[in-house]
């Protein structure tokens, strides 16, 4: 998910793993242009490793590709798009907590993107990762009054759901009720039918950008790498 | 803690444990050398720290080190002026002129788009490349930036920028390093290495 500079040649690499939730570990001599490892660690990469265990951090003693998920790395579009996942994924997974749930999610979510480029991969999986989390957005009524007829014109973070007109005018940021809509189909498990027919670009940004916006919330950390979506 | 130190060595201790990769174990070895050494060597390394501070700075043209407002690469006038490489540290430029395959000048961009850091293109000296291009007469540019993530992401950034500008714009080839083994060679380096084959004169 991230590399770290150490010392003249080595990195630090943090990961994402099936059994064991997030692992940091030394590979040494990475920088180095012979290193066995060569462009296996780079972010991005599904690989099969082998480490061991160190006092602080594991040392990476054997890598091999699973898939090098190598179009990610390639077009601009793609890679600033990957990025934010992985750096979301680094915030809410816990080291050495078994995750399996959000390791497949990562795996998916940067797979989808490597084969099908599209914009709308990255806030559904930002949207995703909130319900996953326990913040599934609430979408079928106004999250301060009850009100179930909508139209809902505004979204609360804080409250994790949609708000009616009258609440929306009190409080929340306003979102266009297409953008709702295409809220709605991703966290209801529409996504192969968002990414065949997405809707307009300013609909996606501003969902990726409310995505955004939780998950800075519900973390307490600033997501760095969405400056660049 | 209460220091065991003197004044003066205490604070020579705590200046070399500011220095990248210095602990305070390494910074007490320094400072006892430095106690055992002559005087005089002493005041040859305190001389070159202030001389390199107040000679050194950067190039106005391509931000390598320069001793004075231009780096002595820019001031060479036998050098190509069509032919701008850009790298990301000055050091990139020590490692391309031991190879002396290179004539042109360069450019350095004192860093790298990293969206993991929330580096972007703004924090970096491309307003600058872009100003240098149209008034040196630049014909190609290579980007010589690191085959990493980060430097993928600055190589294609840069593409994007330069291409509508007319120019002929390469990226230094990635593929296997010089005495190493194909078994060993990782997927994307390999198939990189495939993709920019080369035919061989018979």
């Amino acid at each position: 998910m991230r590399t770290t500079k150490l010392g003249e040649a080595d990195r630090i690499i943090s990961f994402m793993t099936q059994g064991h939730g997030k692992v940091r570990a030394v590979a040494k001599g990475i920088r180095k242009s012979g290193s066995r490892f060569g462009a296996r660690l780079e972010p991005t990469s599904h690989v099969a490793l082998q480490c061991y265990r160190g006092r602080e951090l594991d040392v990476v003693t054997q890598v091999e590709t699973i898939d090098a998920n190598r179009a990610l790395r390639e077009s601009y579009a793609c890679i600033t798009h990957a990025v934010p996942m992985l750096e979301a994924v680094d915030q809410v997974a816990q080291e050495r907590e078994a995750a399996p749930a959000l390791y497949r999610m990562l795996v998916r979510a940067l797979r989808t993107l490597s084969e099908r480029p599209s914009p709308v991969v990255t806030p559904a999986f930002f949207w995703k990762l909130l319900s996953l989390e326990g913040f599934h957005p609430y979408l079928d009524a106004c999250v301060r009054c009850g009100e179930e007829s909508g139209p809902f014109t505004a979204i609360d973070l804080g409250e994790g759901g949609v708000l009616c007109a009258t609440c929306g005018r009190l409080g929340g940021r306003r979102v266009d009720p297409e953008a709702l809509a295409f809220l709605g189909q991703l966290v209801g498990g529409e996504l192969n039918h968002a990414i065949a027919n997405p809707p307009a670009p300013e609909h996606v940004h501003e969902i990726e950008r409310l995505g955004v916006l939780a998950l800075e919330y519900h973390s307490e950390r600033r997501l760095r790498s969405a400056s660049l979506l | 803690m209460a220091s065991f130190y003197e004044g003066p060595v205490q604070r020579l201790i705590d200046e070399f444990g500011r220095l990248p990769g210095i602990g305070p174990k390494s910074a007490q070895r320094i400072a006892y050398y430095l106690l055992k050494a002559a005087p005089e060597d002493a005041r040859r390394l305190a001389a070159s720290i202030v001389e390199v501070k107040e000679k050194i700075s950067w190039c106005r043209r391509c931000f390598n080190i320069a001793e004075g407002e231009e780096c002595a690469i820019c001031r060479d006038t036998r050098r190509d002026s069509t032919v701008l490489c850009v790298v990301e540290e000055p050091r990139d430029i020590v490692a391309i002129e031991r190879t002396q395959e290179f004539r042109g000048r360069y450019h350095v961009l004192q860093g790298t788009i990293s969206p993991i850091e929330g580096v972007g293109p703004d924090q970096l000296r491309i307003k600058d490349l872009l100003h240098r291009i149209p008034e040196e007469g630049v014909e190609e540019v290579i980007l010589a930036t690191n085959p990493n993530t980060d430097g993928e992401v600055t190589a294609m950034y840069l593409a994007k920028v330069l291409t509508p500008l007319g120019l002929r714009v390469t990226r230094i080839a990635s593929g296997l390093p010089v005495g190493g083994d194909l078994e060993y060679a990782d997927e994307v380096t390999l198939g990189r290495a495939l993709e920019g084959r080369r035919v061989v004169d018979g």
